[in-house]
């Protein structure tokens, strides 16, 4: 695929941007501060300064157990902090519940996917659609309110899932979808809440490699319509190949950021992948 | 045997007064648990707050039958609130054991003696719906085939199937709208309605409040049809009886419960009606009257199992989008 | 894959009606008294007079009258319990003769000697709480003290009860809502053992508990196995045990009677006055037998090769069985543990509160207040929270009336869960 005019320029406002962790970036949608999450005696995560730059996709990278999940549940309100500040295009989250989160323009999605299974395809993609008139118990009773939003609601779900390719099952019971195709419903569907910044929690898990590729044109498409991309992911070839820059996570801690090239070389993410004894290059591939 | 008697009485009663009652309470459940998935254990305290709401307002605080059935049903929505607040945010099962218990603190404390000038203790409260009678627009009872309702009777069932209709509509309505995707949405999993941005505390307070106040509606046909409120008819039996009844005529489906409670009360009253006409005529000599009620218990406990275990969507639901299995 | 799962339902389905079969067999032994011939009079009103301690008081003089000019009367026996047979439903006046009442006892509410009753069916109970008004013969410390002891008495009775259902719900995750009818049937074995067939207490005592683990051995192996195997939901499974609890409860009735009885030996024991606190042997008895019992479950679930494996099918039941336990016979032993101490739960409980249908019931909701005060789920938890249960419910009689007690109870379990879900010894992530 060839680089496109939204790829390079997410990619030249990270060109000054230095490459360590917690670099401040030059337009940043997402600034966290001194995020810290403890369960018990252990801590999980401990993230003294996290800024994400608008229009770009950023991997959030770290072996298991490094805490990218818990960050991004801290981040979505889906988990709270022990202490901590951040701030989505300058409104501060913390504390705020997640539903109101996802409100601000900043969706994400789950690890193991949350497509609800015992609803169409179609009513999935509708329950994204934000502000909707007939949510509320009383104008839902009378069709007339809300039957119009609802007539665009459904044109822009079923544009949506044209362009996912799931159009053909939009009255199937999302149940029925195969692992892929459900990533997909789900990136859909958090398209239906009209995001700024999406969360995509290890979208290639349990996805077949035949819809690996397709699953990352989407991503990319997500930065082409002006939206920013911050994803979990242990696929190191889908990292290089998307993203725009790498963040990485070891022990809860923000240990490496910069460009996919030079950050698999630092000598901080080898240790966190392999262990501190290791000395190898993770390109090289031979072990001691 | 009288195979007339039997006919009359099941049919009579299968359409009558307790039917509304069960049907109403299992409407209310129905949006509780049928559509969001919520483990309420205590629709009778619902029943319970409406009726005496409406019986304290008229019999001991000497107000209209109209500013009773407002209290009651302000009775019914601050009793969800309260329920709500603690347990929402908890796990299922954890809802159930608290929905459970606060219907017996509500069963407790109005037959308490303590508060006996106010609630009338295990007596409970009587005659305080002789406006509502005084409205009635019929002349005469009804006689029709196996269907016999006296004229006071005929008059509260025909307002309480009417009350079942319009309760029907508005989940109805209620169901096919966004709000009802949502609720669909929570009843499968509420962290996914939440990514979305929807306030899941919230809906789910919502449905508790729907239902409570359709539940409600059943307190006051249960109160008006016989003139009192005594405690002891809200106790757990009367939940799970309406649970039996959603249950069979298929949870998550608009008239799955009216079917179910139709049915239920049909088939406890006939076997009740059969089996206490085969003790009178002797065809059966092991077992007593009273002995009698005891076996429609033994029918709603066995329902409950084997609906649950062999045919848990029941008459008319669907398998598929059933909440059982939300774990 | 239809096709095999009717092929189970078939094969299990006999297992279900073999339990029942099983227990309707086990009653049959209590028919005789639900048969007893009836007066002309078809209904009746009866009570049970109690003192605030909870003990029987006799000779207590009641009149029923109504107005089409029936009267009735009785004087309350040794155990404290009066009928009055009566025409049938209807309206009633049951009054009091203050004047037979004991010296020192007095109604909660003195002016309340009458009382006027509808019945829509055949029999009513009333009472006459008494009570409250003893409280300036003792000092509030004396008071204090003897509650305290009262509430440890019941709270081992709860916990007994308690840890069966927190191991249940540990091992299997299903909320046995029938958990109460076990605790029943330890009484009703207890009572049919003693008095019929006239064994001595001890002995029946013992026999109802092993007849109750059998019946949880029963319960797991014809219902709950065969449910988890098809793969039957939680919540379907909780609903399933409120029909079980419903149909066992009303079987007991119908077998057992409406009535309260007392067992055969020991019901009139008089009390020992050890400093301010009056207590009866059969009590201190029955509560080292209780401690004893909860004693040897904490080392069953410490120190054995299946207490262990118990805990470990608890905290990860795929991990437990790869690592070569066998979960489901793990199971079957806490079914059986869980149930026996259920058993025992009934038959001291009933000690002093007489045998009844429906105490399992009634002690349900104190014992889920226990178990979750604890923390659904560990048994030293269910022991703790059952033991705090027992006590405040006690204490709190010093300050609300006593007939508000449960009501009490209850709101602190509500309360607990508002604050503290994980419950006082549980640990947070197990609530989900």
């Amino acid at each position: 695929m060839s680089s496109s005019e939204k790829q390079q320029e997410a990619r030249a406002s990270l060109v000054a941007v230095a490459q360590e962790p917690g670099a401040p970036k030059p337009d940043p949608i997402l600034v966290a501060v001194g995020v810290q999450r403890q369960f018990g005696g252990l801590t999980a995560v401990d993230v003294s300064r996290f800024e994400l730059q608008r229009g770009t996709i950023t991997a959030l990278i770290g072996p298991n157990g490094a805490g990218k999940t818990t960050f991004f549940n801290l981040l979505t309100g889906f988990d709270k902090p022990n202490e901590g500040e951040w701030t989505f295009d300058g409104r501060s989250l913390a504390g705020m519940p997640a539903y109101k989160v996802a409100r601000t323009g900043m969706v994400r999605t789950f690890q193991l996917t949350k497509a609800l299974s015992k609803m169409t395809v179609m009513q999935n993609m509708l329950l994204g659609a934000p502000n909707q008139k007939g949510e509320n118990f009383f104008r839902g009773l009378i069709p007339g309110i809300w039957s119009g939003q609802e007539k665009a609601n459904r044109e822009r779900a079923e544009e949506l899932l044209r362009h996912f390719k799931l159009d053909a099952k939009a009255d199937d019971f999302a149940g029925s979808l195969s692992g892929g195709q459900r990533k997909l419903l789900e990136m859909a569907r958090a398209l239906m809440v009209q995001p700024e910044l999406v969360m995509l929690d290890e979208p290639m898990a349990g996805v077949n490699p035949a819809l690996k590729q397709s699953l990352l044109d989407h991503i990319r498409e997500l930065r082409e319509a002006g939206m920013t991309v911050l994803f979990v992911e242990h696929d190191m070839d889908m990292v290089r190949d998307v993203s725009d820059w790498v963040v990485v996570m070891a022990q809860g801690e923000i240990v490496a950021e910069g460009t996919p090239r030079e950050v698999m070389q630092q000598q901080a993410v080898i240790d966190a992948y392999l262990g501190e004894h290791h000395s190898v290059s993770l390109d090289s591939g031979s072990g001691s | 045997m009288d195979i007339g008697l039997i006919l009359n009485q099941s049919i009579t009663q299968g359409l009558g007064v307790q039917a509304v009652i069960f049907a109403l309470a299992a409407i209310g459940l129905n949006v509780h648990f049928g559509y969001t998935g919520l483990l309420n254990f205590g629709q009778a305290a619902f029943l319970a707050v409406a009726a005496y709401g409406l019986g304290v307002t008229v019999a001991t605080l000497g107000f209209s039958l109209w500013v009773g059935l407002i209290v009651g049903v302000l009775a019914a929505v601050v009793l969800a609130l309260i329920l709500g607040i603690p347990t929402l945010r908890l796990r299922a099962d954890y809802l159930a054991i608290v929905t459970i218990a606060t219907a017996e603190i509500v069963r407790l404390v109005v037959r308490s003696v303590t508060l006996r000038d106010i609630f009338g203790g295990s007596d409970g409260i009587n005659r305080f719906a002789d406006e509502f009678y005084a409205l009635n627009p019929f002349s005469s009872g009804l006689a029709l085939g196996p269907l016999t309702f006296s004229r006071n009777d005929l008059f509260v069932v025909v307002v309480g199937w009417l009350l079942v209709l319009l309760s029907c509509l508005i989940v109805f309505l209620a169901m096919r709208s966004p709000w009802g995707r949502v609720l669909k949405g929570i009843r499968e999993d509420e962290e996914a309605v939440r990514s979305l941005g929807k306030n899941v505390y919230s809906y789910k307070m919502q449905a508790l409040v729907v239902g409570g106040v359709l539940g409600c509606l059943g307190g006051f046909v249960f109160a008006i049809s016989s003139q009192s409120v005594q405690p002891d008819n809200y106790g757990t039996d009367l939940t799970f009886f309406a649970w039996a009844a959603m249950i069979l005529g298929g949870a998550a489906r608009v008239f799955g419960p009216v079917l179910g409670s139709i049915l239920f009360w049909f088939l406890l009253v006939f076997i009740n009606v059969t089996l206490t006409e085969a003790v009178r005529v002797g065809y059966i000599t092991f077992i007593d009257g009273t002995q009698v009620g005891q076996i429609q218990f033994w029918i709603l406990g066995l329902t409950l199992m084997l609906l649950m275990i062999f045919r848990p969507q029941g008459i008319l639901g669907d398998k598929r989008e059933l909440a059982f299995d939300v774990k | 894959m239809n096709h095999t799962v009717t092929r189970i339902e078939r094969r299990r389905w006999p297992a279900l009606l073999l339990l029942l079969g099983v227990l309707t067999a086990c009653f049959g032994l209590l028919a005789a008294p639900g048969n007893a011939a009836k007066e002309d009079l078809t209904g009746e009103i009866s009570g049970v007079m109690r003192d605030a301690q909870g003990q029987p008081i006799a000779g207590v003089s009641f009149q029923v009258t109504n107005a089409s000019g029936f009267t009735g009367s009785d004087i309350s026996n040794r155990q404290g319990e009066w009928v009055v047979p009566i025409p049938g439903p209807g309206q009633y006046v049951v009054s009091l003769d203050p004047a037979t009442l004991p010296a020192g006892v007095t109604l909660t509410n003195p002016e309340r000697t009458s009382l006027t009753v509808s019945l829509l069916s055949n029999s009513k109970t009333v009472a006459f709480p008494t009570g409250a008004a003893d409280t300036t013969r003792e000092s509030f410390l004396d008071r204090f003290l003897q509650l305290a002891v009262d509430g440890l008495v019941f709270g081992l009775v709860i916990a007994l009860a308690g840890v069966g259902l927190s191991m249940i719900f540990g091992t299997t995750g299903l909320t046995n809502f029938a958990h109460g009818e076990i605790v029943t049937l330890g009484a009703l074995a207890t009572f049919v053992f003693n008095n019929f067939i006239g064994l001595p207490f001890p002995l029946a005592v013992a026999l109802a508990v092993v007849v109750c683990g059998l019946f949880g051995a029963l319960n797991d192996w014809g219902l709950w196995k065969p449910l988890r195997k098809k793969g039957v939901s939680l919540i379907a499974m909780l609903v399933v045990s409120i029909g079980l609890g419903i149909l066992l409860r009303y079987i007991y009735l119908f077998f057992f009677g409406g009535d309260t009885e007392q067992y055969a030996s020991y019901s009139g024991q008089p009390g020992l006055a050890l400093g301010p606190v009056d207590i009866t042997p059969k009590v201190i008895i029955g509560s080292v037998v209780a401690i004893l019992a909860l004693v040897l479950t904490m080392m069953w679930l410490g120190l054995t090769r299946n207490g262990k494996a118990s805990r470990a099918v608890s905290d990860n039941p795929a991990l437990a069985s790869a690592s070569g336990i066998n979960v489901e016979r793990v199971i079957n032993q806490v079914w059986i543990i869980g149930a026996a101490l259920a058993g025992l739960s009934g038959a001291l409980y009933s000690m002093s509160v007489g045998v009844n249908w429906l105490e399992g019931f009634q002690l349900l909701l104190l014992v889920f207040a226990g178990v979750v005060l604890g923390g659904l789920g560990t048994a030293l938890g269910a022991i703790v929270g059952s033991l705090v249960v027992g006590v405040l419910l006690q204490i709190s009689t010093l300050f609300l009336p006593t007939e508000m007690k449960t009501v009490g109870a209850l709101l602190i379990m509500i309360i607990i869960l508002l604050i503290r879900p994980q419950g006082l010894l549980g640990r947070r992530e197990r609530v989900g």
